[in-house]
């Protein structure tokens, strides 16, 4: 029996056309747009221009720590603390820029915290070697509670003399009416596939997820690698803060509270697996909107909000069911 | 002068003498089978020639040259690599992925450098057609056979050109079909001038495939001789203890 070439290989299998239909994220990108279809036509409101500018928007805070999400668990790490470091930077931001800083500044010392406890999650992973459930369990309580410290737990919404420019930056729509978040979510995107698929760190990151050890043997800088993951992970959480709080002009204390396991959600709904290796930077877009599109489509069908947990615990198990079902089909 | 020389080679952990005074000699274009029961002290052997701890006394020499490693990446720069018992493959990447892991051929100017994942590919394909494995370069891990993944792992030591490849059990887990596959893997690295050292605890390969038997008990070596001057026989009772050495 003579073996098959690459090339008779590549000719059989229309490759891209089976990677895409064998792909989590693409059904659920399937489901959500016959969701939008379906909406469109039950109701007269899910179609309307505010309602689909509301629904982009809103499901970018989600998306964008939802792309940090997906590398730090395609590594086989979680990180519990997104939704306490988006509020605690998205603090930073507001007492920096109510004491009158400019929003560069601001943005700048925000983003400078959320490193700063991304390396702290990842020191105490990699190189002290405490699980990430652990780790991050504890930064969940310890950074909100600095948040609270850092407002005396009071809502800012004075934002000192560049407040336009914040609200701006969350709430405006510089590209054909397109809101600036949706912008910054589908940038991210990009730049987050590109770093999975052409980075040598982003293959670090698949490899390390599929088998820490085996990549430590080869020379991967494992311990090097995590620590980076955590900090993109807390970096995406203070770019959420910072859109978000544009958006909503004012910081509460309670910002983000319990995003983390929505988040958790949207990217084992898009296709990331939560043992590690495998995740995408679609399936973290699709699965945001996926909840996103259930959260709208509740209130507009006039369901009671209260199914809203119901819903997404459901599509979490159908999500992960579809994937362990089409890979029952592979060899021992 | 030989390829590898070990020369009174020991390891010592605390009151534990894992390996003890051990001399032997590899050239390339020889396999080398390393037999001994658990415990005698071949997995630590290979694992100081492999770099990844030094040994507590005796000395190594490469050409003729003293040799002191200062870790894994330091034996493979000197071209000594290890195939591991467990292979350390990534299920989930594919096998140029896993070939090229941690040493990634890259496209691109300046500080814009990106993966090139076409070069990996031909090139593993490349590697492949010279074991003549019918593995691809594109199949996950996840997806083959073990006679394929062996040939993966494999495929990892041509990289570098190594020219001392350790082998630890590479026929263990696997079906009879693969095996014929993983030896004729080894006749032909050794048909390109490698020295091979097979770490197994199955006879009928190591009589089929080495050239030189040495086997350890207790972490001392009690035999060295050319294969054809032994049977499975006596080195079962050097294994055992049952013959004391015939050095």
């Amino acid at each position: 029996m003579t073996p098959i070439t690459n090339e008779q290989v590549k000719q059989q299998r229309n490759a891209w056309l089976s990677r895409l239909t064998s792909s989590q994220a693409f059904w659920v990108l399937v489901a959500v747009a016959a969701a939008c279809v379906f909406l469109s036509l039950a109701t007269n409101s899910f179609a309307s221009p505010t309602n689909l500018f509301n629904i982009t928007r809103n499901f970018t805070f989600v998306a964008v720590v939802a792309l940090g999400m997906t590398i730090v668990i395609i590594s086989g790490g979680i990180d519990l603390s997104v939704g306490s470091v988006l509020c605690l930077c998205s603090m930073i931001l507001a007492v920096v820029m109510h004491a009158g800083y400019n929003i560069e500044i601001g943005v700048a010392a925000s983003l400078g915290c959320a490193l700063a406890i991304g390396a702290f999650n990842g020191v105490l992973i990699a190189y002290v070697g405490i699980p990430p459930f652990v780790v991050t369990l504890a930064m969940l309580s310890l950074a909100r509670s600095l948040a609270m410290v850092a407002s005396n737990n009071t809502v800012v919404f004075e934002f000192g003399p560049d407040q336009d420019k914040l609200l701006f930056l969350g709430g405006g729509a510089l590209l054909f009416g397109v809101a600036n978040p949706v912008v910054f979510t589908l940038l991210l995107a990009l730049l987050t596939a590109f770093i999975l698929r052409w980075t040598k760190f982003g293959r670090y990151v698949f490899a390390i997820g599929g088998n820490e050890r085996a990549a430590m043997l080869t020379g991967v800088p494992v311990r090097r690698v995590k620590v980076a993951v955590y900090m993109v992970s807390a970096l995406s959480a203070g770019i959420a803060g910072i859109i978000e709080t544009g958006w909503l002009g004012a910081v509460t204390t309670n910002l983000g509270s319990g995003m983390e396991l929505q988040v958790i959600a949207a990217t084992v709904i898009g296709g990331a697996n939560l043992v590690g290796g495998a995740g995408t930077a679609l399936g973290a877009l699709v699965g945001s909107a996926l909840l996103e599109v259930i959260r709208n489509s509740l209130g507009l069908l006039g369901i009671n909000a209260f199914w809203q947990g119901a819903f997404i615990g459901a599509f979490i198990l159908v999500a992960v069911t579809f994937d362990r079902v089409r890979n029952f089909r592979q060899p021992d | 002068m030989a390829l590898l020389e070990l020369e009174k080679i020991s390891k010592h952990f605390g009151a534990i003498h894992a390996v003890d005074d051990i001399s032997l000699s590899l050239d390339g274009g020889e396999v080398m089978g390393l037999m001994g029961d658990n415990g005698a002290g071949k997995s630590t052997l290979v694992k100081i020639v492999a770099g990844n701890f030094p040994p507590t006394g005796g000395a190594m020499r490469m050409d003729g040259v003293h040799l002191t490693l200062r870790g894994p990446a330091d034996a493979r720069a000197h071209g000594i690599e290890i195939v591991y018992q467990d292979l350390a493959l990534c299920d989930n990447l594919t096998a140029a992925a896993n070939v090229f892991l941690s040493r990634e051929l890259q496209k691109g100017v300046g500080t814009l450098k990106v993966l090139d994942h076409a070069a990996m590919s031909r090139r593993t394909d490349q590697i492949f057609a010279e074991l003549k494995s019918d593995t691809r370069s594109r199949d996950l891990v996840r997806e083959m056979s073990g006679g394929q993944r062996q040939a993966v792992a494999i495929a990892r030591t041509r990289l570098s050109e190594a020219r001392i490849v350790l082998m630890d059990e590479p026929t263990a887990a696997i079906s009879v079909r693969q095996v014929a596959e993983v030896l004729d893997l080894i006749r032909r690295l050794r048909d390109r001038g490698i020295g091979i050292v097979l770490i197994s605890h199955r006879m009928p390969d190591v009589f089929a495939v080495s050239d030189r038997i040495v086997v350890l008990r207790r972490g001392r070596k009690v035999a060295d001789k050319p294969i054809a001057n032994s049977s499975p026989e006596e080195v079962t009772g050097l294994i055992t203890g049952a013959i004391e050495n015939v050095l």
